[in-house]
Formats: structure tokens, sequence, C-alpha cells
């Protein structure tokens, strides 16, 4: 027997804008890495002085490496290493990109609940991306 | 002639004994024979790997107090760096067939293995841990989705509240001592240990009524069961309580970076009532959203290195996809087995590495 069961409309456009977003994120984060190991690109942290560095505290680590944290990773693309956070913070968003597309189908629909829902959840995630959340150090 | 330490060979060695046994398993048409071959095989791959990468990582185990003595006074390994990155896509790659045929979370496994065993602070390997259990989400959520198996009307509200929590959680990760999170994520596994063993499975609970809540919000659907060729029709129950949870879940997946399949699924099938296949996938497609927010802070926080990161995001990934068409063929009981003593033995590494003793 073949299923008729049919995923909604927005359960849908979600998958297939989170299809695609995955395949071009692994795409850009194979890519750059390959770049980051073959030398293409200099990185920030030599790869050599990696072993010394990766078992400091990451508060360590970035007053060892000056290394900015928040957005500052944003400003060193040119670097091998800082190359591969352009990949992972694209797979880190598409998530955000798939609420904020399926938000004016839910209102559409009338399904206002999920449509607020949607809404403080793109709110949180862009909360989160913006840095202004600090962890501390320790 | 290139003249390498006995170290790396041990390692090239373990690498060579694995694509063997593994590539044995697929020219033979997977039968039962070469299967319980490879499984044996895989259990002394996992102890072989685990006690080198012990004894050999020994010397540059170091605390985040002592390491920047150690960059100042000495060289930190005699091992060549790239041998990480290697030997955590070998790493991930297994991990992310036992993953799949264990029924869990990658970030499960990673987090404690890693921390464990590999010489990376554990703030790194909380942000790879979350990136590779996104990196899994991420692959399997758009196909799940499509098939009706999870339900985006579940996972959107207890979504919203894992991920606010996931956030806290990270900023307490990482605000906090790293032996306490150490010792707290080995109590953690072994909790975990303990749910894996004790938790019932139902694959399709009774729910008389649905609640009020679950009502107003249209929390049911309807999914098509290859199996039985029917389609079944399913609502919840007891959704505030799992959504009270889903904070619970929320703080524990920032905290530690293990994703939360392994708590997600038992509150979403045997609390909330949802059938079993929509529990786990629903759960999986889950992680894509708690993982997010939580990955983010650490992203923010500069406790991502690209160096671990992508080797392991990509060796979980191909894993998945072996472990699947193993799964197609055929699903070892033994692989519980594994899963159950790869947590117990990474979990009381963590713990004794956290009350520092065993460093």
């Amino acid at each position: 027997m073949e299923s008729k069961v049919k995923a909604t409309e927005e359960q849908l456009v979600y998958a297939n804008l989170l299809s695609i977003g995955m395949k071009i994120g692994m795409l850009m984060l194979i890519v750059s890495f390959l770049v980051y190991v073959s030398g293409i690109l200099t990185p920030h942290v030599p790869v050599d002085d990696l072993p010394k560095l990766w078992s400091m505290s990451v508060h360590d680590y970035l007053e060892k490496t000056n290394v900015h944290s928040g957005w500052g990773w944003f400003t060193m693309l040119n670097k091998g290493d800082f190359l591969n956070f352009f990949g992972i913070a694209f797979l880190s968003a598409v998530t955000m990109v798939c609420f904020i597309r399926i938000i004016p189908i839910l209102f559409r629909k009338n399904d206002r609940v999920y449509g607020v829902i949607a809404i403080i959840e793109v709110v949180v995630l862009v909360l989160a991306a913006s840095g202004i959340l600090k962890g501390g150090g320790h | 002639m290139l003249k390498l330490s006995p170290n790396i060979r041990v390692l090239g060695l373990i690498v060579y004994i694995k694509n063997q046994y593994i590539s044995a398993y697929f020219k033979k048409g997977g039968n039962v024979e070469v299967r319980d071959i490879f499984m044996r095989r895989m259990v002394v791959f996992f102890v072989l790997t685990l006690v080198c990468l012990s004894v050999f990582s020994g010397d540059v185990f170091a605390s985040s107090e002592e390491a920047k003595e150690v960059v100042a006074t000495q060289p930190a390994s005699t091992t060549p760096w790239w041998v990480w990155p290697v030997s955590l896509f070998v790493l991930t790659f297994v991990l992310g067939v036992v993953a799949v045929l264990g029924g869990v979370g990658g970030g499960v496994l990673f987090v404690p293995i890693v921390s464990g065993f590999f010489p990376f602070h554990l703030d790194f390997v909380r942000g790879a841990g979350l990136l590779v259990a996104l990196a899994g989400a991420l692959a399997a959520g758009p196909d799940l989705l499509r098939k009706g198996m999870a339900n985006l009307r579940l996972v959107l509200p207890v979504g919203l509240i894992a991920s606010a929590c996931a956030i806290v959680g990270a900023m307490m990760g990482l605000a906090l001592p790293t032996n306490v999170v150490q010792t707290s994520l080995g109590i953690t596994i072994l909790a975990i240990v303990v749910i894996i063993i004790k938790a019932k499975k139902s694959e399709f609970p009774e729910v008389k009524q649905a609640d009020y809540l679950s009502t107003a919000l249209r929390i049911n659907g309807i999914y098509y069961e290859p199996a039985t060729g029917k389609e079944i029709n399913w609502q919840i129950h007891r959704t505030l309580h799992g959504f009270i949870l889903f904070i619970i879940i929320g703080v524990m997946a920032g905290m530690f970076g293990l994703g939360a399949g392994w708590a997600n699924v038992p509150v979403l099938n045997l609390l909330m009532g949802a059938p079993l296949k929509v529990s786990v996938a629903s759960s999986k497609f889950l992680l894509s959203i708690t993982d997010t927010s939580a990955a983010w802070i650490y992203v923010n926080n500069g406790a991502v290195l690209p160096m671990m990161v992508v080797p392991s995001m990509i060796g979980i990934m191909l894993g998945s996809v072996v472990g699947v068409r193993i799964l197609a063929k055929t699903k070892p009981a033994a692989i519980r087995y594994i899963v159950i003593f790869l947590l117990l033995f990474s979990g009381l590494r963590s713990l004794l590495k956290g009350l520092e003793i065993w460093k």
C-alpha cells in the first residue's frame, strides 16, 4: 500500500530549504578546510603550533593567539583557519533561515500561535548568534 | 626513508585493520558470519584505539592551568599535529556507524570519548560535539520531515524551549571551572548508561485522550508505517510535563555539547506518548534547533577549532551513511553493548579526569 500521508506545506518548505542549506554548508566546509590544510591561505595560528594551544581553555587560547571572540572572525576570513568559520556559521544559520521562510506560510494559514512561536525562535537564534551573550571565562 | 614514530605506526595499523573489515563486510554482501567478525573487530578496534590514544597522548594531557606553562617551557608533544585530525576523522567515522546502529546521536559518544582520550580542552570538545550533532541532524532532517516521520508541530514548541535553555547551558558550561564540567559530564554519561539499560520503549504508546494543551496547539498527526502498511494516527498527552523536562534537556545539551537524543526520545515517547518512530525522527530533527543556538554561543566565544570540527563533522556524516547501509541489511544486537561499553568507559574516564584521579 502506498502512503497517502503528506507532510504539511510549511514542513515541506522547511525540509527543502534545510536540504539545500545543508548541502551548500557542507561543501563550503570541505572546500575551506582543504584551503586551510593545503596552506593556500596562511592561517592566523600556524598548524604546527596547534598542539601547544588546543589543550588550553578557550580563555587562555584566545589570549595567547590574540583572537577576538564574537564576530571578530569575520574580519579574518583571509586567513586559512578563519575561512572555515564561514561554513560553520552558514550551517549554524540554516535553521534560522528555515524558520523565517515558514513564518508567512503559518500566518497565511491562520496558524497564529505557531507563527508567533516561529518568530520567537528566530529572535532566540538571532540573540544566540549576535555575540551579545558571553559565557565568561575560567 | 620516511621514519615514523611507533605511535603513528600503531595508529596506521589500527586504521588498516578497520578498513580491511569494513571492506570485507561489503564485499561479501554483508552476510551474518562476516557481520559477526566485523562487530567483534569493531570492539577490538575501539579498545585498541582508546588504549593507544591514552598512551601516546599522555604527554600532551595538561589541565588548563598548566597549559600556559607547558607552552612556555617545553614542546607540547612529539606527535605531529596532523595525527590528531586524522585520528578524529577515523574515530568519528566509526562513531557515525555505531551511533546509527545503536540508535544514539553522535554527540553523546563524541564528547566523553574525545574529552577523555584526546589532548583537546573540554571547551573545544563541547563546541565540536554540538557541531557534530548539528551536522547529523541537518543531514537527516530534510528526509525525516518530507516523509512525515518528524513532525514540525511537535518539534516547534519543544524546540523553542530547548534552544533557549541550551543558550543558558552553553554559557554556564563556558563559565564553570573545567573540572566541575568534566566531573558533571562523567556523572551525566553514567546516568545516560542507566537510562539506556533501564528505559523501555513503546512502539505505539496508548494515549486515550489528548490533553488540553496539545489539543489547543493541534499537536497530532498521521504517519505511514511501512512494516504494517497502515497509516497510524497519533496524539500526545502530558504536554506540560514534557515541556518542563525540555528545559533541563536544553540546559544539559548546551552545557555538555552532547546533543540530546538520549533524553528527547524517552520524553517524547514514554512521557508524552508519541509513537517511537515519530519520537526518534522528531528528536533527530529537534537537535538541529537545540544545537544551533548552543553552537552559536560556542562559536562566538571562540570555542571552535576548525582543525577539530571539520574532520569530525565530515567523519561522522560519512560514518552515518555507512551505518544506514549496514542498518538496511541487519541490526546487530551486539551494537547496544558496544554503545553501553563505550559510554561506561568514557563516562568513568571523564569522571576520574574531572576528579583528577586519572589525569
